[in-house]
């Protein structure tokens, strides 16, 4: 009855979105206003409709409603309640029909802004949205429904919407649950973030093809959308760093981040995203790279569904694919089909998105954030080409390869240090025109100061070049990044009575992008001592100990007290061992390195013992253990140092984005 | 009274049969020497070899069922077998590129962290430093036709200090070298 509920609802949406279609498109040709109100509105109401489906499906999921197909494959009984709700993206039916409710709450939340010097945009917007969004409706609908029931018929259980002749509905006790990887707070989460993030990216590319379409050529696209990019790439962000967490906790391998290809696939929209965030600026500076704004965000939109596609269609196999399905060639086309439509687009217009001024300097502010676009498409190009031959090799030469980490740090690591390197050297150089006369008398006292860090570094004992360039490069940017807060803020306070700290606040608040975005250097930074920390200098060891005795690493002790083995809720057995943990002779504490098996999957999970501080992490895995004497267990220990640094960035660049985003009191 | 006065070749028979003794001994001892250490070493491969020894290798190696998790961190039952493989072939005296080669041989190239670097898997490697290049030899070009465009003179003073484009500061530091 729900169920059917649901579903009506969601064929009444479909209906809706091709209405709002038509409407858009036909006001926009005929530049009738009331059929582009009505297209709107159209828009409008698929929000609550979809808010309506989705309340369903949460109805069945929390209700355990296993007759529904849906409901049993992502949920149990032994799930805890906030573990049912998160099951509505635990699954592929689930997480698209939750695509399609985050997309229209954003497309109604903003066409209910003011429209008044915008209007011709109006049209295309809806448009653009609408298409995107009966896409998915279309998946959830024909491809992949959550509200199908199970059936007993003679030739045996079908799942199906509606009842097959002679057959009866069939109700299992208990569903399969989610998968146990999945069974963890951070699936409430990680999972929405970068959904928030991806669909967010959805709205600026709206609007950059209606302001392709309607021709209108200055940043009023770029303006409007300026903070939704900046939302778009915060949820994102996080949502990355979010996966980086709860892999790190409970993965077990000792590390973040593995190049899994799924996790590249919401890399990959950062990146253009993150290129897109700066060269926008140098479009409502300086008048310049129109068209390759334009560019940049289609690339967005398409990776963006080029994520979904490679989380969702299974073309790939990795930890993370636990979706598998047909929904792949519907996705491929769909991508083909809006990046060649929206690149045709911008090839008939090319001309009319010239550069309103040249670029004059090589060394001036934009041609240095050209630079770190040039790069950021190169770490793209890199993780692109990285995920995809995997998949060439396996259809040409049918022969299958991993592409691995090794790859991807070797490429990567330089064009991640360049990067670096134009954070510190871009806010020093000036819009318009620098020369290395200019440049150098800026640059060279951070630059000697940054050198003395490195000889510091040195001098102690450090004989990594890569850590001993990142540390610099680290040192580089904090300078340059806090000199200018500081120089900027002493003109204030020495003009105004203001003390220096109310100066620094006022200060950041008159000019809130450019603060936020130098507070989001320094967090970028932190992160890169963090990576720095755990990529360069991470050691481990492994060994079986009876128990009593210990095992040395980095200066930490080891040493083993007891295992137990426990079922426990959830439908786990968990096997725990106690270990303590010393520095030298000091005791630091206790630690629960475990093994979960969860007896529905038949899946082991590895949760690993952490100690953690701002230095480094003891990070030990329980690896193996004597069943039935208890007297032995092996241990897997990694030293991570500096690896905090990565969480603590992550906060501060969330201020950073608060300040960048924060609205103005006159807007 | 002197017994090799008369036949000194006789000495020398009895120093050259001493020499050769002393080398056959020496030989003697030196081969008993090389056996003894290389038992010494076949003993030290007795042991089974540390789980470090295992891992560094198992690292470096996919297992084809869990995909993109190194061997040395994956724990399903399958996984376990393979670390006891090459503990038993480390064990054996073989070389971490002959265990490689074997599991190659027996799954793929897949088991590998990277492609191996023979035909078509060339391209990994090449494309993208390649397209960089382009990207870089595009952006180049672009910058040298915009430069030829500006006939301005390049000694533009308005750059004098980097906070230029932020006319509050500049502003105020005017303001401040007029009072001083």
């Amino acid at each position: 009855m729900i169920a059917d509920f649901g579903f009506g609802v969601l064929v009444v949406t479909f209906i809706l979105s091709f209405f709002s279609i038509g409407a858009a498109l036909y006001g926009a040709l005929t530049k009738s206003y009331p059929w582009a109100e009505s297209a709107r509105r159209a828009m409008l109401l698929t929000f609550p409709l979809l808010t309506l489906s989705s309340l369903a499906l949460l109805y069945l999921l929390v209700g355990g409603h296993y007759e529904i197909q849906y409901v049993y494959s992502v949920t149990s009984n032994s799930m805890p309640l906030y573990l049912r709700i998160t099951a509505l993206w635990g699954g592929q039916a689930g997480s698209l029909l939750f695509w399609a409710w985050l997309l229209s709450a954003f497309t109604s939340a903003v066409t209910l802004r003011k429209w008044e010097r915008d209007r011709e945009f109006l049209p295309w917007v809806i448009l653009v949205s609408s298409v995107t969004l009966a896409f998915f409706l279309s998946l959830v609908i024909f491809f992949e429904n959550p509200f199908m029931s199970w059936w007993q018929t003679v030739s045996g259980e079908v799942a199906a919407m509606f009842r097959p002749a002679g057959a009866v509905l069939l109700t299992p006790r208990d569903g399969r649950g989610l998968n146990p990887l999945l069974r963890h707070p951070g699936m409430i989460v990680h999972p929405p973030l970068l959904y928030l993030g991806f669909v967010a990216y959805i709205i600026p590319f709206a609007f950059a093809i209606a302001a392709l379409i309607t021709g209108r050529t200055d940043d009023r696209w770029i303006r409007i959308t300026r903070r939704w990019t900046l939302w778009a790439w915060l949820f994102l962000s996080l949502g990355l760093v979010l996966g980086a967490r709860w892999a790190y906790d409970v993965l077990g391998w000792g590390g973040y981040w593995g190049w899994d290809p799924v996790e590249i696939a919401s890399l990959m929209p950062w990146l253009t995203g993150t290129a897109f965030l700066h060269s926008v600026i140098i479009q409502e500076k300086r008048g310049m790279l129109k068209q390759w704004n334009m560019l940049l965000i289609i690339l967005t939109y398409d990776l963006v569904l080029f994520g979904t596609f490679l989380t969702r269609s299974g073309v790939l196999s990795s930890v993370h694919s636990f979706a598998q399905s047909a929904i792949g060639p519907m996705f491929f086309a769909f991508i083909g089909l809006t990046f060649v439509s929206s690149v045709s687009l911008l090839i008939y217009r090319w001309n009319d998105f010239k550069a309103e001024v040249e670029m004059k300097s090589m060394l001036s502010r934009e041609a240095l954030f050209t630079l770190n676009n040039l790069i950021f498409i190169g770490v793209l190009i890199v993780c692109f080409w990285g995920v995809i031959f995997p998949l060439i090799s396996e259809l040409v030469t049918n022969q299958k390869v991993t592409v691995g980490p090794p790859f991807y740090e070797r490429a990567t690591a330089p064009l991640f240090g360049a990067l670096m390197l134009l954070m510190g050297v871009a806010p020093l150089s000036a819009w318009g025109h620098s020369t290395i006369k200019t440049l150098g008398r800026a640059l060279w006292k951070p630059a000697l100061l940054a050198a003395l860090v490195m000889a510091v570094i040195l001098a102690a004992g450090m004989r990594n070049a890569v850590a001993l360039i990142g540390f610099g490069l680290v040192a580089l940017v904090l300078i340059v990044t806090l000199y200018e807060f500081w120089r900027a803020a002493r003109a204030r306070s020495k003009t105004s009575a203001e003390n220096f700290f109310l100066a620094l606040w006022k200060l950041t608040g008159r000019n809130r992008r450019r603060y936020g975005g130098h507070i989001i250097h320094i967090s970028m930074v932190l992160m890169a001592i963090g990576i720095l920390g755990i990529e360069v200098f991470q050691t481990e060891t492994q060994g079986t100990l009876p128990q009593g005795s210990s095992l040395e690493l980095a200066g930490y002790t080891v040493k083993f007290d007891s295992v137990a083995q426990f079922d426990t809720a959830g439908g786990r057995n968990v096997t725990r061992a106690v270990v303590s943990v010393f520095k030298g002779d000091r005791y630091l504490g206790d630690l629960y390195p475990r093994r979960d098996y969860y007896y529905e999957s038949s899946q082991p999970m590895t949760i690993p013992g952490l100690y953690s501080t701002l230095a480094d992490d003891m990070y030990i895995i329980l690896v193996d253990w004597q069943p039935i004497s208890a007297s032995g267990a092996t241990f897997k220990v990694y030293h991570n140092p500096l690896v905090n640094w990565l969480w603590i960035g992550t906060f501060i660049f969330v201020f950073g984005i608060l300040v960048a985003a924060w609205p103005e009191k006159d807007s | 009274m002197k017994p090799f006065a008369k036949n000194p070749l006789r000495f020398t028979f009895y120093v050259s049969r001493f020499t050769s003794h002393v080398l056959r001994f020496t030989f003697h001892v030196f081969l008993l020497l090389l056996i003894f250490a290389t038992a010494n070493t076949a003993l030290a491969q007795q042991p089974t070899p540390s789980d470090d020894e295992v891992n560094i290798i198992a690292k470096q190696l996919y297992c084809p069922v869990c995909e993109n998790t190194p061997l040395d961190v994956c724990p399903t039952q399958a996984c376990v077998q393979w670390r006891k493989l090459i503990r038993q072939m480390l064990a054996e005296g073989k070389s971490a590129d002959t265990i490689n080669q074997y599991f190659v041989e027996q799954y793929g190239a897949r088991v590998l962290a990277e492609p191996p670097r023979t035909g078509l898997n060339w391209l990994i490697y090449l494309l993208p430093p390649l397209a960089f290049l382009a990207g870089a030899y595009i952006l180049y070009r672009a910058f040298r036709s915009w430069r030829a465009l500006d006939k301005q003179p390049a000694g533009a003073e308005e750059a004098e200090t980097p906070a230029a484009e932020d006319e509050y500061v500049t502003r105020l530091e005017e303001e401040l070298k007029k009072r001083q």
